[in-house]
């Protein structure tokens, strides 16, 4: 049994039979004239939009900087929740100095703090990017967190009594045992990211697949605005399985990822 | 001395006879000496003052009911807690700096790095000497010593339960320690597999020539293994007990089952005076 169900569940073919299921049926019913092509276009009109706008230059352009302003914000919000994730495990002293104000932060959301934002940097790249650290900041913040907190005291105190240093208690034991916790962190940072760059390039951007759909919103160009849409989605599910990936390399020790 | 001649030289019945003359010190373990130990957990005193002298290179086991202290007691010697009163030192120099890297302790749970290979895990207990490659060289023989040579490559979650408890014992051993305590390092395993550990854990003190305390909860493994047995009762030490039977010994002979007996008549004293009355 075991093996069959490998077999059939790890090919490439199944994970994708259902999205490609979804696309033919959309078709067909367009083709029939089920769907009015003005609530939604069929998928071939949204490629052939795709096609159009990747001659002309445009869609790259777009695409370019969404991801620039989604890498961009990950990088520093990932790096500023990790560095604090890892400070405020590691030093009880440093937790209880900055928890208050940064639970008081994070009960905003973020979102909420657009017209704010706008008001301070304008529509330039600084607000987006602002926004998405922001977005990204705390999953990672917390996950740090709570993966440093919960590692295995028992290890901890084995590496005392074999005599290892602080830096290497950090290296060899605490922060592998953190890393399923940071992935998790991550994964869902990927989430907020995409998120929070979406509702800010429709609010307020002048370039980026938000900013096209809005264009498109405004002359009524449905197969464009589905064309953005589908791209969010493709890249979201590239993001994650970039991340599934990095996950199952670095985590191979872990019973879960072994391939047996 | 050669590891040869120190086995040679054990299995002379006289041998242990003499140990407490110190000139065991010889061999590669290093005697224990506890004066007046106390520890204290908030109110409830645990310990209450423990005095003990063990030679170098003996095999200890102690034993007790649970919540008695046997732990506690391990973890002070070994250095994870400090004693509330009273004083221990290896070696004959009381005032010697105690180098904890001549004692080294195996756990119930083999507590291997589940992210490091099981090569790796042995090479955690080679300590600062890590970077040496003639060093490094040792954990693997110390890998074949205890059968898994061949598993150096793979994650600890592959193995089974004795197995990961084999490459604790390595680990533990690597590095030559003089003295190797251990708080129920079996106390998880099938029968079978406990029988096994117990001639592996006997024939590589032999080796070695440490000093060995072992906290067991098994009163027969406790008298196969030891030299001496010490029952811990209120938090002092009600007896402690020679076992003069020579090596290798016979399981379940007269004279381990009359040992036997009398510890558990020790250890149940109390409830038999209860149901007397
Ligand atoms: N860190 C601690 N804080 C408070 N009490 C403790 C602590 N460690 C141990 N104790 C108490 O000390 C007593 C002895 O504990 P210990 O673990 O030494 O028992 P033990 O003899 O090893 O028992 P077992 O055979 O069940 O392992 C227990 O009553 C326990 O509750
Ligand atoms: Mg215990």
């Amino acid at each position: 049994m075991s093996v069959e169900a490998r077999s059939w569940h790890s090919s490439v073919f199944v994970q994708w039979a259902l999205p490609a299921a979804l696309v033919a049926l959309w078709e067909t019913l367009s083709q029939f004239g089920l769907i009015s092509n003005r609530i939604l276009p069929a998928p071939s009109a949204v490629l052939l939009a795709g096609w159009k706008l990747a001659l002309t230059g445009e869609l790259w352009r777009n695409i370019g900087v969404s991801f620039l302003r989604a890498t961009t914000g990950l990088v520093i919000g990932g790096s500023l929740g990790f560095i604090l994730g890892l400070t405020n495990g590691l030093s009880k002293g440093f937790e209880r100095a900055t928890d208050t104000l940064i639970q008081m932060v994070r009960n905003v959301p973020h979102l909420a703090l657009i017209p704010l934002v706008i008001l301070w940097f304008g529509i330039d790249e600084t607000a987006k990017i602002f926004l998405v650290v922001l977005g990204v900041f705390f999953p990672i913040y917390i996950n740090t967190l709570h993966g440093i907190r919960t590692v295995d005291p028992q290890l901890i105190e084995m590496a005392k009594t074999y005599g290892m240093s602080r830096w290497e208690l950090f290296w060899r034991v605490i922060l592998p045992g953190a890393l399923p916790s940071i992935f998790v962190g991550l994964r869902y940072a990927l989430g907020f990211m995409w998120l929070t760059l979406i509702v800010a390039e429709t609010i307020a951007a002048s370039s980026g697949i938000g900013y096209m759909a809005m264009q498109a919103r405004e002359f009524l160009l449905v197969d464009i605005v589905v064309l953005s849409i589908l791209i969010y989605a493709l890249l979201g599910k590239v993001a994650d399985s970039t991340a599934r990936l990095l996950e199952r390399s670095c985590l191979s020790w872990h019973p879960a990822f072994q391939r047996r | 001395m050669t590891a040869a001649a120190i086995a040679m030289n054990r299995s002379v019945p006289e041998y242990w006879k003499a140990a407490d003359a110190e000139h065991a010190d010889a061999s590669s373990g290093l005697s224990l000496t506890i004066r007046g130990l106390t520890k204290s957990f908030g109110s409830q005193q645990v310990l209450k003052g423990v005095d003990l002298h063990i030679p170098a290179g003996q095999f200890v086991t102690i034993v007790g009911k649970s919540g008695c202290g046997k732990s506690t007691l391990l973890r002070l010697l070994v250095g994870l807690d400090k004693p509330t009163n009273g004083e221990f030192w290896y070696g004959m120099d009381p005032a010697a700096a105690p180098d904890q890297s001549v004692v080294r302790v195996m756990f119930q749970e083999p507590r291997l790095l589940p992210w490091a290979r099981v090569l790796a895990n042995v090479e955690v207990g080679l300590g600062r000497q890590r970077s040496d490659a003639a060093v490094r060289q040792r954990a693997h023989e110390t890998l074949n010593e205890v059968g898994l040579g061949d598993r150096r490559g793979e994650w600890p979650a592959v193995l089974s339960g004795g197995q990961k408890q084999r490459v604790a014992l390595a680990r533990a051993l690597v590095s030559r320690p003089k003295v190797l305590a251990l708080d129920e390092p079996l106390g998880a395993l099938d029968a079978l597999t406990r029988i096994s550990m117990q001639r592996l854990l006997e024939q590589v003190w032999r080796d070695q020539g440490f000093t060995a305390l072992l906290v067991t909860h098994d009163v027969s493994e406790a008298v196969a293994l030891a030299d001496r047995v010490l029952v811990i009762e209120d938090g002092v030490i009600k007896l402690d007990l020679r076992v003069d039977i020579p090596r290798p010994r016979q399981r379940g002979s007269v004279e381990i089952a009359a040992l036997e007996g009398l510890i558990l008549d020790e250890l149940f004293r109390d409830a038999r005076a209860g149901e007397d009355a």
